[in-house]
This record gives C-alpha cells, sequence and structure tokens, in this order.
C-alpha cells in the first residue's frame, strides 16, 4: 500500500521534527511512504473563519496530490478532521472527493490500521495526554466526555507500548483549548483564558510534558507556557513512538 | 477585528475571579448532567430517540398544531394564534383588560422574553410580578437573565442578599441562601394571593390530549395557575409533541441535561381551565416557521431550551451571559440571533472555538457547532465579515496556492524569531496578548525532505 504523507503548513515550519517523527515511524512500521513536495495546506485555517471560498482552490490541488495514494497520513487531527469531514461540502461535486475517503491521523492510522504489538521506544518521563476538540470530538480518538459510550483512548493505548512512559490526563478532560485557529485572534481574550486554564490543569498532573495528536493545541499552550515561564515541555505523541528509532 | 462579544469578554474576564466563579459554577452544573447521563445506559438511544420525533414532528408542525388546538379547545380552553411579537403582546393584553387584571403573576417563560412582554404590559398600567425566584432577584434588580434555564446564575448570593434587605427587609448581612429563599417565599406569597391572571410558559404542547406541560423546581407556576381563575399559556409553535408517550421520552432528558436532577420537581400538565375559570393558549410564530422550511438550520426548531450547551461552552462559561448581544447567549443563542437577524446578531459568531462540546450534550442533538461553523461562510453575504480576517484569508491562500513561493515563505519565516520584541509583539499581534509567538524551525520540514531523506531523515 502507497501512503502519502501530508505535513501540515504549520507543522512544516514550526514543527518539523514532528514531521520526521512521523516518517521514521511508518517507515519503521514497513510502510510505503511518499512525501509529495508540491503539497501545501489543506485550507481549514481559511473555512473556519467562514472563507470556504478561498479554501475550495486548495481543497482540489489538494484532492489531485493526494488522490493517486491508498492512504493519507497527517501529523495533525484537525488537518485531518477537516478534510475528511469538511471536504464534501467544500468541494460539493456529486462525486465525494476521494481524499475524504482516505485520510488518516497518524495516531488513528497505526492504532487502527497498522496495529503494531509493539513499538521499540523508551520514554521514562511522566506525560499528559492533551485530547484535543477535533480529535476527540469529530475523529474519535477517544470516548467524548460528553457520550455515554464505552471508555477508551486510541492515544493511551498507543502510549502504553513505550517503556518506562506514566500516562496522566487533565481535569475536564477534553475541555477545548482555546485555540480553535482564527478563533485565537479574533477572541484572544477568551482564548488565552481557556489555554491558561488548560495549562493549569495539565501542570496540576505532575507532568514533565504535555502530549496530544494536534500541534496546533500545543502550539497555543507553548506560547503560553513561555509567556508564563512555565518550565512544562511539549512533544507530539508520534515523536515519543518514534522515540526508539 | 475585535467583534462585540470579544470586547465584551474581554471586560467580563478583566475580573478573573469572578470569572473563574462563573465557568466552575457552571461547570459543575456540566458534571451534574455528566453524572445524570452516565447512569442511564440507554442514554444515547434517548438522545437519539428525541431527535427522531422532535425531526417528525417538525416535518408534519401544521398537522400536530391543528391537533392540539382542538383538543385542547374541546378541552375547553380558549386558543388563540400569534403571527409575531407584536401580536402576541396585543392578544395578552387584550385578554388581561377584559378580565380587569391589574396584577399578573408569570411563571417562567423565555418567548416573553423574546416578545419583551413585560415592558410592553407595564406601559400599559399592568403590574407583573415574575414568580421564579431567579427571575423575581433579576425583575428587582432590572436586569435581564443571563442563562435560559438559571437566569441569575451570574449573582452571588451576597449580592442577592443585599437586594433583599433593600427590597424586602431581610435581616442584614445575611445571605445563607436558605434564609433568603424563605424571605422570598414569604414576600412572594402575598403577591401570589393578590394577582388577578397567572401566567406560564410551556416546555411541552401534547397534540393528542391539547394539554401544556410545565417544568419548574418552585411549583410557583402552579401557586399561580391555582390561585387564579385566569391562566394565560404563551408557546411557540414548536413546542408541541404528538403524544404523552413522546412526553415520556422528553422528561427523562431535560432535567437531567438542564441541572442535573432526575426530573425538575415539579412536571405539572394543564388540560382545562380551573372551575368556573379560563384558560388562553396563545400560540407564537414569530419566525419560526420559516426556520422549519430552511433546510440548513431547522434543527434549531428541536431546542428543547435545556440550556446543557451554555453550560459545556468554555466560550459561555468565561464570557458570561451579557457578552451576546442577543438575549439568548451560549450555542444555541448564537442560532437563534442568526436567525432571528443575521444582520444584527452577527458579532456573536466570534464566540465559539468549534470545540463541538454543545454537539455532544445536546438532548436532541441539535449540531449547533455545524450551524455556527455554516454561519460563518454566510457571513460575507451580509457584508459582515471583518477585513482583516478576509485579507488573511485570501493572503493565506496565496501563499499556500502556489508551492515555490509557499517553499519561499517557509525558508524566510525563521526571520521572526530574531526581529526585536517591539516590532512582534504590539497592539496589531493578537496572538501575541498573553502568548508567546511560536518560534520557526531553523529548517522546515521541506528543505529537509528535498536535501534528501537519507542524509536528514534516515540518519
Ligand atoms: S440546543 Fe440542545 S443543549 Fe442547547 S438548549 Fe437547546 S436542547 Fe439544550
Amino acid at each position: 500500500m502507497k501512503i502519502g504523507l501530508f505535513v501540515p503548513c504549520y507543522v512544516n515550519a514550526i514543527y518539523p521534527d514532528v514531521g520526521i517523527a512521523t516518517y521514521k515511524l511508518l517507515d519503521y512500521l514497513g510502510l510505503d511512504v511518499c512525501y509529495p513536495v508540491n503539497q501545501t495546506c489543506c485550507g481549514q485555517p481559511m473555512a473556519n473563519a467562514g472563507f470556504e471560498k478561498e479554501a475550495l482552490e486548495l481543497a482540489m490541488k489538494f484532492e489531485k496530490i493526494f488522490n493517486q495514494y491508498d492512504y493519507i497520513v497527517a501529523p495533525s487531527a484537525s488537518c485531518t478532521a477537516f478534510v475528511k469531514y469538511n471536504y464534501p461540502s467544500v468541494i460539493e461535486d456529486d462525486n465525494l472527493p476521494e481524499t475524504s475517503g482516505k485520510i488518516y491521523d497518524v495516531c488513528e492510522f497505526i492504532h487502527d490500521v497498522v496495529k503494531p504489538s509493539k513499538l521499540p521506544g523508551r520514554f521514562p518521563h511522566k506525560v499528559s495526554v492533551h485530547n484535543s476538540c477535533h480529535g476527540v470530538r469529530e475523529l474519535q480518538l477517544s470516548s467524548a466526555s460528553e457520550l455515554n459510550i464505552v471508555r477508551y483512548s486510541k492515544i493511551k493505548n498507543l502510549l502504553s507500548m513505550i517503556e518506562g512512559i506514566e500516562i496522566f490526563e487533565p481535569a475536564k478532560v477534553d475541555e477545548c483549548c482555546g485555540f480553535g485557529g482564527m478563533f485565537a485572534i479574533e477572541e484572544p481574550d477568551v482564548s488565552v483564558c481557556m489555554g491558561e486554564d488548560k495549562l493549569g490543569n495539565h501542570v496540576a498532573t505532575g507532568a514533565e510534558y504535555i502530549t496530544g495528536a494536534d500541534s496546533s493545541c500545543l502550539m497555543h499552550l507553548q506560547g503560553i507556557a513561555a509567556r508564563k515561564k512555565s518550565p512544562i515541555k511539549f512533544i507530539h505523541v508520534v515523536q515519543i513512538l518514534a522515540s526508539g528509532l | 477585528m475585535s467583534t462585540k462579544h470579544a470586547k465584551a469578554a474581554k471586560r467580563f474576564i478583566r475580573n478573573r475571579e469572578q470569572e473563574q466563579w462563573h465557568n466552575e459554577t457552571l461547570w459543575l452544573v456540566r458534571q451534574k448532567r455528566d453524572n445524570m447521563a452516565m447512569r442511564i445506559p440507554e442514554w444515547e438511544e434517548l438522545r437519539e430517540q428525541a431527535n427522531r420525533i422532535k425531526a417528525h414532528t417538525v416535518a408534519e408542525l401544521a398537522c400536530y398544531l391543528e391537533q392540539f388546538s382542538s383538543a385542547a379547545e374541546n378541552n375547553g380552553a380558549i386558543v388563540h394564534w400569534a403571527k409575531d411579537a407584536q401580536e402576541h403582546n396585543e392578544i395578552v393584553y387584550d385578554i388581561l383588560k377584559q378580565h380587569q387584571v391589574k396584577k399578573l403573576i408569570k411563571s417562567k417563560s423565555m418567548l416573553t422574553e423574546e416578545c419583551l412582554l413585560n415592558p410592553y404590559l407595564i406601559d400599559k398600567g399592568i403590574e407583573v410580578v415574575e414568580s421564579d425566584l431567579g427571575e423575581r432577584i433579576l425583575q428587582l434588580m432590572g436586569e435581564h437573565p443571563s442563562h435560559i434555564v438559571m437566569p441569575a446564575i451570574h449573582k452571588k448570593r451576597e449580592e442577592v442578599g443585599k437586594l433583599f434587605e433593600e427590597k424586602m427587609d431581610s435581616e442584614k448581612d445575611n445571605s445563607d441562601p436558605t434564609y433568603l429563599t424563605h424571605i422570598a417565599r414569604k414576600y412572594l406569597r402575598k403577591e401570589f394571593l393578590t394577582a388577578d391572571a397567572a401566567m406560564t410558559g410551556a416546555n411541552f404542547g401534547i397534540a393528542q390530549t391539547g394539554e401544556v406541560v410545565v417544568c419548574t423546581n418552585e411549583g410557583n407556576a402552579d401557586m399561580g395557575t391555582s390561585l387564579c381563575k385566569l391562566h394565560i399559556v404563551s408557546m411557540g409553535i414548536e413546542k408541541v409533541i404528538p403524544d404523552l408517550k413522546s412526553l415520556s421520552v422528553f422528561t427523562r432528558l431535560l432535567a437531567r441535561s438542564a441541572t442535573g436532577q432526575p426530573s425538575t420537581t415539579y412536571t405539572s400538565h394543564y388540560r382545562k381551565p380551573i372551575e368556573g375559570g379560563e384558560m388562553h393558549i396563545v400560540i407564537v410564530d414569530n419566525g419560526r416557521s420559516k426556520i422549519q422550511h430552511n433546510f440548513n438550520y431547522e434543527r434549531i426548531l428541536y431546542c428543547i431550551r435545556c440550556g446543557a450547551c451554555m453550560n459545556t461552552c468554555p466560550v459561555y462559561r468565561r464570557s458570561g451571559g451579557y457578552s451576546y448581544t442577543y438575549f439568548i447567549p451560549g450555542p444555541i443563542g448564537i442560532n437563534l440571533g442568526m436567525l432571528k437577524s443575521p444582520k444584527k446578531y452577527s458579532d456573536n459568531l466570534s464566540a465559539c472555538s468549534l470545540c463541538y462540546s454543545c454537539n455532544n450534550v445536546c438532548p436532541v442533538k441539535v449540531n449547533l457547532a455545524d450551524q455556527i461553523y455554516r454561519w460563518r461562510q454566510r457571513l460575507n453575504l451580509f457584508h459582515k465579515a471583518s477585513t482583516t480576517k478576509k485579507l488573511m484569508s485570501k493572503g493565506m491562500k496565496f501563499i499556500f496556492g502556489h508551492p515555490a513561493l509557499y517553499g519561499a515563505v517557509l525558508k524566510i519565516a525563521p526571520i521572526i524569531n530574531h526581529l526585536p520584541r517591539f516590532l512582534v509583539y504590539n497592539k496589531l499581534n493578537a496572538w501575541g496578548h498573553g502568548r508567546e509567538l511560536p518560534r520557526f524551525a531553523g529548517k522546515s520540514f521541506n528543505s529537509m525532505w528535498k536535501k534528501g531523506k537519507q542524509l536528514t531523515i534516515n540518519n
């Protein structure tokens, strides 16, 4: 099976290591991974701000670049959710966009498709898992706290394969951190207030790291932690999973 | 590009202690709701069922309304139809005038808030007394509800104690909730005994039987309607449901979702006028039938006004009910406001981080967040979209639309890391408010990849 690696714009520029860890991990798992270099952005930032029209061209381009692969894998739950659930309404074609059916967040992909029984990594640290909104409530990476369904967490399942790790979760386990794309800029006071609360809940677990499947949330929280001079560190889930490679 | 909501939220958050108290108080209600929801194994099926009943009823609304009104008339009630708020208020006033009513006692009704009934009647010389404790507190303070289920949730008990000292002669500095409730009860009793007419809202109208169901915790609706010969019900057209069996689905969901109680203390069924009295039911459209025919938004009509979407909303909890420009705040209020007038109420659209928690708590599965997303797409049509946002979106599209340019931007972006602080952190940069900017990596993933995955990636 051929896998197209999608590295969202902000991951590309700010967290290239997350892209690299994703590649290493997929490669280690014996998968044929390709990175189409002419890719850019999925269009989510514009669409969530109310400009689906601006997102349309990018969506069409994305569709053209990626529909040749069997799977599209991205280290970003939010961008994945956008391609999966919003492309049909952005593109508005009778034929559903092919990429919507093929895209996976990297954690989801490894958990549900590759299903390795073990990973070689060792990470002797305390981590607090950041359950991002789009990861939880759109991609269903874990059971949403509002729903009366069986409790599970794909992220915790994956992390438990790593030796030495201690996994925690914050109070208000999947409350929004306040990033929300354009929301962070349009409602800076509420956004920062939400972020500070979220950071506080993570810190209260006693963890050394905050980890999650969405670098965008981590970026927002990291910005707040830096301003507050909080010593807590940030790491994407794949970076932990790839720590032994 | 600050919206009115963002500005009001800023003011609310400035008093961080008050904000935190508000946030945690409402979160507690969300937790109580969770406890209840998790104890019912078939909770998710119940939500699904409630959603289907509402979908069916809204699709057949005209039939059910007809069935309801003829059943109600057979029971001896008098049914009125009001196309808008003005007509509703006129009808209510006419009934009151005919009966020479001087004092009207009301139980909680968001519909009468929507129609601005109180000021209308007061203007005509009728004394209007709210009998729900929260509503009464706000009425005495001259304020509006900040929440649809707990209207005075933003008030601390000390403030209420002060108010009661002033208006009801309560003990100085005694803000014990039980004491204050007793004082209010004594005070309200007088009002109940001297009122000439009682008014209630309606949580449900049962088409099969023509009865109106009102859910309260204080029993105030029953006090009013038992003591007065004249009972006026104000009911939105979307409140009708087919039969008592479907009611049983909603009564299991409503209080659990709203306050985390298994049921409201009182679930009152009003079927006919009390002996020698009259019961009037005013059925109000006020824009609802227009929503019914709008495929994108019709689900808003399923809403049973439980307030759960407000309690879970991280933005509502941190910005308070008054930060919204529509009289109903939170996710449901954002949407109702847009349906009322997109031009007038679009400032509330910014009050959503699209976290989707509201969709998940809603007992009738209104897709609140999806609708907010959709409204944002339409904002352009009303020329209300912010220019900055538009420019940013266009700029992003331009860069992302040209892979070579995108590559170049990726290369030079790290320069920002080295700019002097005052250039980066200033009023123009809303991100820099309370947050440090992310640091661009020395080399983007793109450049590393191009350098050769053999070298850089597989090292
Ligand atoms: S939209 Fe749903 S959650 Fe919100 S008030 Fe209405 S019924 Fe309750």
